[in-house]
């Protein structure tokens, strides 16, 4: 696997950090062809996108992956129901992946646990590299994809990654799956606006109804449940907008 | 070569808090002021409206309103055996860049420190002995009392409108506030905020656990407020994005919803933005400040002659910039002898996770709202027994609901899976925590200098922490902690999680923006970088603002304690500008 090209800016689709032209974009490009398709809350339209920094074989990684973290289960909709792989691949191919706030300066020394993170790769390169290692590995031991494998081989894949037993070659493992794990739960979690958390899967979840502003009532109204409608910045139907990159 | 401008009255290097302050009161004055900022300008709206504001991911997750670590950073090691490596994301703090700074995405938790705090040294001294003291602690008074600083905290907490319940008036205690706290002239100028279901557990918790909690002083309004200059501020709309965020309903106070709009309207006030400062120039005899050197976002650089200078950056900034200028002695670690980087404290935190049956709706908060118990801060309790210098509160801080960072999960919880996400579901709108908030002292082992490897954009050295928890803080975690889990216990049906801070200071997990330390005030020049009005030792039209002249941190959140050293100093400033010269002589 090749690394992108240094300074080479990935370009998210559709991308913005303007909220408020995120909101024109999603006005004016998409909400036409919604009214085309007829509304709905959801279903395909927001599913079929293609990636933009994963390749296919990546993709599949990410899908199958994500989906053992956080199944689809009787409490509801999972990684892939909420779009977390589209989450991540338009985070790796923004800023976030490009570790544009960070201070990537060598010399590179290992460090202490305490002084954190010091690879020389941001995580967009983080992901590339590990996810080619772990199929390596997968068909070694497996002669399969990970996509392929079944749950019960995917969660020890998985454990072994966390647990750092298996050995990457440029990347630690733990640091991979604690990225990968922290992205997941962010494309759980986070505003749809961004791409996952679909029809608000994950707030559904937890309960969190989303930036609502205003509980001066509410609040005195100790032990009640909150009933207002989800919310995200981009609106009730957030699966009706383009997302793009924190 | 620089390009040389005209030159002003003052000039302000930041323009967060501090440089605000500094401004409006000199501007009154006469004087003409010039601030000059890193980061953008930065205004309610457009840049914290509602609509755009409450985005965790781009804001706490990803930190776009935070420093950007890209250009600049500082390298840490935990003691001089290591070698200090680049800080290369924000983990443990997060200092601010752009107009308003840190005092935008604050929570608002505005304290007064104890009189005793001012006084440690000879209080414990007095109370304990001087052996009482361990081997290696740098334990200095400030210069300067709680009841010189009383009527600066007045103006700071009516600038901000601050809301709580006075504790002690003039000497009188007063029912249902902070019972520890040093008298007050005036009571708050805002009642209380509204108490959420999780604060008010808390409170009847610590009463069973034989505490005294009161509602924590919050400068977020509670009710409309007009302030002393004029300026008006809404009412707190508890929308739960306070931490990390700047506010959309100018509830909570921010240079930008006290200040500015009076300020920003002055003919002698002027500010530039994406301006960096990279040296304060002196004269050949490096007695006086000549003025700043700065660097635009082109990289062009411009001398700026000023008469006189006032560092109003964030903490460890301002200490980098007197190490890069050559003003003041460098500490020497080895000999113990220098002042420029000595002193350098933190706080150390932990904290109890609560897990009930009642819905508590967490997403219902405000930075600020919470209930506190005071018993366990500074001398409000004897050390005697315990061997431990220092405190902190008690406080369950009901500051909001986000998602992906503001959850809780039982300590058996699977980390992954479905098991997870049954724990997420059976926990988000159930579970609490209370939080420990404590002292750190400072030690000959910690400082900041400047690191032989690493440079910023700029092609200077970055700063170096040299930093780690000592057995003191330790102790006084554990303690304060324990004390924590007393209230836990009390809250009916609920189990509990106590996360003790164990081990050595790590600069990877969010603990705390209380970095303190490295340009100490004080009463003697061979302890202390500037005296007890915050004017450099060594150049005396040089000043230095913020938590960095703490000569040790408390137990306490800074903010409130920094506006009140900032309108003393603003005082001390207006006499030096009609007589200039040294206001404390050697």
């Amino acid at each position: 696997m090749s690394m992108p090209a240094e300074g080479t800016p990935a370009r998210a689709d559709g991308a913005s950090v303007d909220p408020a032209r995120r909101r024109f974009l999603a006005l004016s490009l998409v909400a036409p062809a919604v009214v085309a398709l007829g509304s709905c809350s959801s279903g395909p339209r927001a599913a079929a996108r293609a990636p933009v920094y994963f390749s296919g074989a990546e993709k599949r990684f990410v899908d199958a992956a994500t989906a053992r973290l956080i199944p689809a289960d009787a409490l509801g909709g999972g990684a892939n129901e909420a779009g977390v792989t589209d989450f991540i691949d338009l985070q790796l191919a923004g800023a976030y992946g490009r570790a544009e706030r960070w201070y990537m300066r060598g010399p590179w020394p290992t460090g202490t646990a305490q002084q954190g993170f010091q690879l020389k790769y941001t995580p967009a390169q983080i992901y590339r590299e590990a996810i080619a290692d772990v199929e390596a590995h997968c068909q070694q031991q497996y002669g399969k994809p990970f996509a392929q494998l079944a749950a019960a081989q995917q969660d020890d894949v998985l454990h072994a990654l966390e647990g750092g037993k298996i050995k990457l070659a440029k990347v630690p493992a733990k640091t991979f799956f604690a990225l990968l794990w922290q992205n997941t739960q962010e494309g759980f979690l986070a505003d749809p606006a961004y791409g996952g958390n679909r029809d608000f899967t994950g707030w559904k979840l937890i309960g969190f109804p989303g930036p609502r502003y205003n509980y001066v009532e509410e609040i005195e109204h100790f032990g009640q449940p909150y009933k207002q409608p989800f919310v995200s910045l981009v609106g009730r139907d957030p699966g009706a907008h383009q997302p793009g990159e924190a | 070569m620089a390009k040389r401008l005209p030159p002003v009255d003052v000039v302000l290097v930041g323009f967060g808090w501090t440089a605000a302050i500094i401004a409006q009161e000199l501007t009154e004055a006469g004087v003409q002021v010039l601030a000059l900022e890193r980061g953008e300008f930065r205004d309610t709206v457009p840049d914290f409206a509602t609509d755009t504001i409450q985005d965790e991911l781009r804001y706490a997750v990803r930190k776009q309103i935070f420093e950007s670590p890209e250009r600049e950073t500082l390298t840490f090691r935990n003691s001089a055996d290591q070698t200090a490596l680049p800080m290369r994301h924000l983990g443990s703090f997060m200092p601010a860049a752009g107009v308003g700074g840190a005092g935008v995405h604050w929570n608002g938790q505005c304290w007064r420190f104890l009189p005793s705090d001012f006084e440690i040294r000879s209080q414990v001294e007095q109370r304990y002995g001087s052996k009482f003291i361990p081997e290696g602690m740098n334990l200095q008074d400030w210069g300067v009392t709680y009841d010189e600083l009383e009527p600066h905290y007045d103006r700071f907490e009516y600038l901000c409108g601050v809301s709580g319940k006075a504790g002690n008036l003039a000497g009188t205690k007063q029912p249902g506030g902070n019972p520890f706290e040093g008298p007050r002239k005036h009571d708050y100028p805002l009642p209380p905020l509204k108490r959420s279901a999780s604060t008010t557990l808390f409170d009847k918790a610590a009463r069973e656990a034989g505490f005294d909690p009161f509602p924590c002083p919050a400068a977020n309004a509670s009710k409309p407020y007009r302030n002393p200059l004029g300026v008006q501020m809404g009412q707190c709309t508890y929308c739960g994005f306070c931490e990390w965020f700047g506010c959309g309903n100018y509830s909570k106070a921010s240079p930008q919803t006290t200040i500015l709009p009076v300020l920003l309207k002055k003919d002698n006030f002027s500010f530039r933005t994406r301006c960096n400062v990279t040296r304060v120039n002196t004269d050949g005899r490096g007695k006086q400040a000549t003025g700043v050197t700065y660097v635009d976002i082109d990289g062009n650089e411009f001398e700026q002659p000023a008469g006189m200078v006032v560092l109003c950056a964030f903490a460890q900034h301002n200490v980098h910039l007197l190490l890069l200028s050559k003003i003041g002695t460098p500490y020497d670690p080895q000999s113990g002898q220098g002042v420029v980087g000595r002193n350098y404290a933190y706080q150390i935190t932990s904290s109890v996770d609560v897990f009930q049956k009642e819905i508590l709706n967490p997403f219902m908060g405000a930075g600020a709202l919470g209930q506190g118990v005071d018993n366990f801060n500074g001398e409000n309790f004897d050390h005697g027994p315990l061997g431990f210098i220092g405190g902190g509160y008690i406080a369950l801080w009901n500051t909001g609901g986000r998602p992906i960072l503001q959850h809780q999960l039982p300590k058996n919880a699977p980390k992954w899976g479905s098991g997870w996400k049954r724990a997420m579901h059976d926990n988000y709108l159930t579970s609490t925590s209370i939080a420990t908030h404590g002292s750190v002292m400072s030690y000959r082992n910690n400082y900041l200098d400047l690191d032989p490897t690493w440079r910023d954009d700029y092609g200077n050295p970055l700063l170096r922490l040299t930093f780690d928890f000592q057995p003191n803080e330790h102790r006084m975690s554990d303690y304060l902690t324990e004390q924590a889990t007393k209230i836990a216990r009390a809250i009916p049906g609920a189990t509990h999680h106590a996360k003790k801070r164990e081990g050595h200071y790590s600069i990877v997990p969010y603990q705390t923006t209380h970095n303190t330390g490295g340009a100490a005030m004080g009463a003697d020049p061979r302890t202390s970088v500037v005296n007890r009005y915050l004017q450099s030792w060594d150049v005396p039209n040089l000043w230095v603002m913020g938590a960095s002249v703490f000569p040790q941190n408390a137990g306490y959140n800074p903010t409130g304690t920094v506006g009140a050293l900032t309108f003393w100093a603003a005082e001390a400033m207006k006499r030096y500008l009609k007589n200039p010269g040294p206001l404390v002589t050697t």
